[in-house]
C-alpha cells in the first residue's frame, strides 16, 4: 500500500517468481558489467585513452608547423596536408572550422591530435559515425588506421554558437 | 494552527498549507510545461526537413529554453508538489515552516522566470548544459542558482516534514512506500544540488570576470554530477508515482515491500558516479576511471529499475487475481482499467521508460557504443523515452488523481483525458524512435541544418534519414497534441471544473 504504512512485518522472504526475476536481472546486469571491460581489453575499437594538457597557443603553433611542412594543396582557403605517418598529426577545431584538411594513406597508422583553441566542439567523422569530444586545453590522441580510401567529412556535433551547423571539415584517405 | 479537512474519497487528512503548496507548485508546473512544450513543438517542426520552421538563432535560443522549461522547471515544480503530497498529506500531517516553503517556491519561480527572460533577450544561447567556455550573461547563472536553491530548500523540508510528522504522532512505524520513494529522491536531490553549487557558483564568478578561467573538463565532470543524478530524482519520483497510482486506482499494494524498498536504496547508492557515462569519449579522464564508474555502478542502478519493472505490473496482476480474474495467464491484463487516464499513463510510462529509454540508455552508456552514438540525435531519442515518455507521462497521469483530491475539482472533458495518455505516449514513441534511427546514421543533436547549406564542405547524409527526421516531426506534432489535451484538461479543470465537496 503505497499510501499507507506497510504491515508490521514487511521484511518478508521473496516468493519464487520474485527470486527468479531478480536472479535473471542480476545475471543480466553482471554480464553487462563484465562485458564492457572485457570488450575494452579484447576489442580493437575503443575510445582513445591518451590525453595531454595543451594551451591553445602551443597547439596552434604545432598545427601551423605541420601545415607549413606538409601542405600539398588548398580547398576553399583551407590547406590540404599530406602528413608523414611517423610524425604526429594535428587537427584543430575552432569556431567554426576544422583545420586543416588531412590527406591520409590507406593502411598506414596515424596518431591524430585533437584540440580546440576556443570552446568545446564535437568531432564526428562521417559516414563512419565516430564521435569524440574536443575540449580546449586538452590534447586527445586518436590512433587510427584508415582501411578504406575515399572522402570523409568531419561534422561538429557539440553546440558551439550560431555558426555550429556550418562547421564541417574534410578528410581524405588515398 | 494547522487547519485540516478530510478528503471524502481517500480519507486523508489534508492540511490547508500543504494543499495550497501542492496546488501552486503543480499549477505552475503545468503552465511551464505548456511553455516548454511549445518550444519542443517548434524544435520538432524545425528538424522536420520539409518544414524547417525557425531561423538558426531562434532555433538555438528556443532549444535552450525547451531544456530549461520542459526538463528542469516542469519536472521539478511537479516534484515539489509530490514532496508535499508524500511528506505531509499521506502522513496525515502538517507542513512545517510554511513561510520557508513559500520562500522556496518564490525562489524557484523568480529563478525560472529570470532564466527565460535572459535567454529570450538573446544573452544566453548556451543550451541547457552551458558548457564552459561558452559564456552566458551572469544573470543566467544567477537564475539557475536561485532555482536550485529553492529546490534544495524543498528537498530539505521533506526531511523536516517527515521528522515532524513522527514527532507529532501523525504516523508511527514504517514510512509508506510512496513517501519512501520521495525520500530516496530527496536524498539524491540534496547530493545533486550540492554538485550544482560546486560548479555553478564558480561559473557565475567566471562569467562576471572575477575568476580568470574555468577548466572545460572539470566543468563537464561536476556538471554531470548535477545533470545525471537529477534525472535519478525524476526516476525515483516517477517510480513512486507508479506505486501510488496503482494503489489509488485499483487498490494494488506492492507484492513485497522489502524488494521495492531495496531497489530504491540501490538508486541512492549507485547513480551518482555512474553519471560518468556522459564523459566516455572525453579527453582528460583515463579509460579505467570511466569504465569503473560507468560499468560497475551504472548497472546496479539499472538493476533497481528492472526490479521495479517487475514489481509494479506484478502488483496489478496479484490485485486482479485476488479479485477473481484468474482465467489463463492474461485475463488480468484485459481487466486493468485501460480507460482510466491515470492508469493508462502509468502503464505506458512503464513500457516507454523501460523499452525506449532504459534499454537504449544502457546501450549508449557502454564505452564502445558511446563512440558511435555520442552527441548524435540518438541521445535525445534516449532521454525523450525516459523523461518525456516515462516521467512526464506518469506525472500527467498523477495530475488526474490530484485534481479531485487536492484541487477538489472534477475533470472537465473526460473523453479527452481518456485519450490523452495514448496520444501523447504514441507521439513521444514515434519521436524517440525517429531520433534514435537518425542518430545511428550520425545525424547530430542540437543542430539547425543537417543539409549544411552555406558550409564550405557540406556533407550529404544517407537519404533514408529523411524518413526518420519526418518521424521526428510527426511524432513531435502528435506528442504536442497530447500535451495540449493534457494542459486543457488540467488547467480547465483547475479553473472551470465542477467543485468536489
Amino acid at each position: 500500500m503505497a499510501l499507507e504504512k506497510p504491515e508490521k512485518d514487511w521484511w518478508k522472504p521473496l516468493t519464487k517468481d520474485e527470486r527468479i526475476w531478480i536472479a535473471v536481472a542480476l545475471v543480466w546486469m553482471l554480464i553487462s558489467f563484465f562485458y564492457m571491460p572485457y570488450a575494452h581489453i579484447a576489442g580493437s575499437q575503443n575510445p582513445p585513452d591518451e590525453t595531454y594538457r595543451v594551451s591553445p597557443e602551443q597547439f596552434s603553433s604545432l598545427v601551423d608547423a605541420m601545415v607549413e611542412k606538409y601542405q600539398v594543396g588548398e580547398e576553399q582557403g583551407v590547406p590540404v596536408v599530406h602528413p608523414d605517418p611517423s610524425e604526429p598529426v594535428y587537427l584543430k577545431s575552432s569556431m567554426w572550422e576544422w583545420y586543416p584538411i588531412l590527406e591520409l594513406e590507406k593502411g598506414k597508422t596515424y596518431r591524430i591530435h585533437l584540440s580546440s583553441v576556443d570552446i568545446q566542439h564535437g568531432f564526428s567523422l562521417l559516414p563512419l559515425n565516430l564521435n569524440l569530444m574536443v575540449l580546449p586545453g586538452y590534447d586527445y590522441v586518436m590512433e587510427i588506421t584508415p582501411m578504406e580510401s575515399g572522402e570523409y567529412h568531419i561534422v561538429c556535433n557539440e553546440y558551439c554558437g550560431l555558426g555550429h551547423h556550418l562547421m564541417v571539415g574534410k578528410l581524405y584517405v588515398r | 494552527m494547522a487547519e485540516f479537512r478530510t478528503c471524502p474519497e481517500t480519507g486523508l487528512k489534508i492540511e490547508r498549507n500543504a494543499e495550497n503548496l501542492i496546488k501552486w507548485n503543480v499549477g505552475i508546473a503545468v503552465a511551464l510545461l505548456a511553455v516548454g512544450g511549445l518550444f519542443g513543438l517548434l524544435m520538432a517542426l524545425t528538424r522536420w526537413p520539409s518544414v524547417h520552421l525557425l531561423p538558426a538563432d531562434f532555433y538555438y535560443r528556443f532549444l535552450t529554453l525547451h531544456g530549461i522549461d520542459a526538463l528542469l522547471a516542469w519536472v521539478l515544480f511537479f516534484e515539489m508538489g509530490l514532496i508535499y503530497f508524500t511528506s505531509v498529506v499521506i502522513l496525515n500531517s502538517r507542513a512545517v515552516c510554511p513561510r520557508i516553503s513559500w520562500l522556496a517556491f518564490g525562489l524557484m519561480l523568480v529563478g525560472g522566470v529570470l532564466i527565460n527572460i535572459v535567454v529570450l533577450l538573446g544573452k544566453a544561447d548556451v543550451m541547457f548544459t552551458s558548457y564552459v567556455p561558452l559564456r552566458a550573461d551572469p544573470l543566467y547563472y544567477i537564475g539557475v542558482i536561485l532555482f536550485a536553491v529553492g529546490a534544495l530548500i524543498v528537498f530539505i523540508l521533506f526531511f523536516a516534514n517527515i521528522i515532524n510528522a513522527r514527532r507529532e504522532g501523525a504516523y508511527d512505524g514504517t514510512l509508506p512506500l510512496g513517501t519512501f520513494g520521495l525520500l530516496a529522491a530527496s536524498i539524491i536531490g540534496v547530493v545533486t544540488l550540492l554538485h550544482g553549487a560546486v560548479i555553478m557558483i564558480p561559473t557565475l564568478l567566471w562569467s562576471m570576470g572575477i575568476l580568470p578561467s574555468l577548466d572545460a573538463s572539470v566543468y563537464r565532470l561536476i556538471f554531470w554530477g548535477l545533470g545525471h543524478p537529477s534525472q535519478q530524482i525524476n526516476v525515483c519520483a516517477m517510480v513512486a508515482v507508479w506505486y501510488m497510482t496503482a494503489y489509488l486506482v485499483m487498490g494494488a499494494k506492492p507484492v513485497n515491500e522489502k524488494v521495492s524498498r531495496t531497489a530504491f536504496v540501490l538508486y541512492i547508492l549507485f547513480i551518482n558516479v555512474a553519471s560518468e557515462h556522459h564523459l566516455l569519449v572525453d579527453p582528460a579522464l583515463s579509460t579505467w576511471h570511466k569504465i569503473v564508474n560507468t560499468s560497475y555502478v551504472m548497472h546496479l542502478a539499472v538493476f533497481a529499475s528492472m526490479i521495479h519493472a517487475f514489481c509494479v505490473p506484478a502488483s496489478f496482476e496479484s490485485t486482479l487475481r485476488e479479485k477473481g480474474y484468474t482465467a489463463g495467464a492474461f485475463e488480468w491484463l484485459k481487466k486493468v482499467p485501460w480507460g482510466n487516464p491515470a492508469f493508462s499513463a502509468v502503464a505506458l510510462s512503464i513500457v516507454i521508460f523501460g523499452f525506449l529509454g532504459g534499454i537504449t540508455g544502457v546501450v549508449f552508456g557502454t564505452e564502445q557504443f558511446n563512440m558511435i552514438r555520442h552527441n548524435t540525435f540518438a541521445i535525445p531519442g534516449h532521454f525523450h523515452g525516459t523523461v518525456v515518455g516515462g516521467t512526464t507521462l506518469a506525472f500527467m497521469g498523477f495530475t488526474y488523481l490530484m485534481l479531485p483530491t487536492i484541487f477538489r475539482r472534477k475533470l472537465i472533458l473526460e473523453g479527452w483525458a481518456k485519450a490523452q495518455p495514448y496520444v501523447f505516449g504514441i507521439g513521444v514513441s514515434i519521436l524517440s524512435i525517429g531520433m534514435m534511427a537518425a542518430g545511428s546514421f550520425g545525424v547530430p543533436r542540437r543542430h539547425w541544418d543537417i543539409t549544411f547549406a552555406g558550409a564550405s564542405f557540406p556533407y550529404a547524409f544517407d537519404p533514408s534519414i529523411d524518413v526518420f527526421m519526418t518521424m521526428v516531426g510527426l511524432g513531435g506534432v502528435l506528442a504536442a497534441a497530447g500535451g495540449v489535451m493534457y494542459i486543457v484538461v488540467a488547467l480547465g479543470s483547475i479553473f472551470k471544473g465542477e467543485k468536489v465537496a
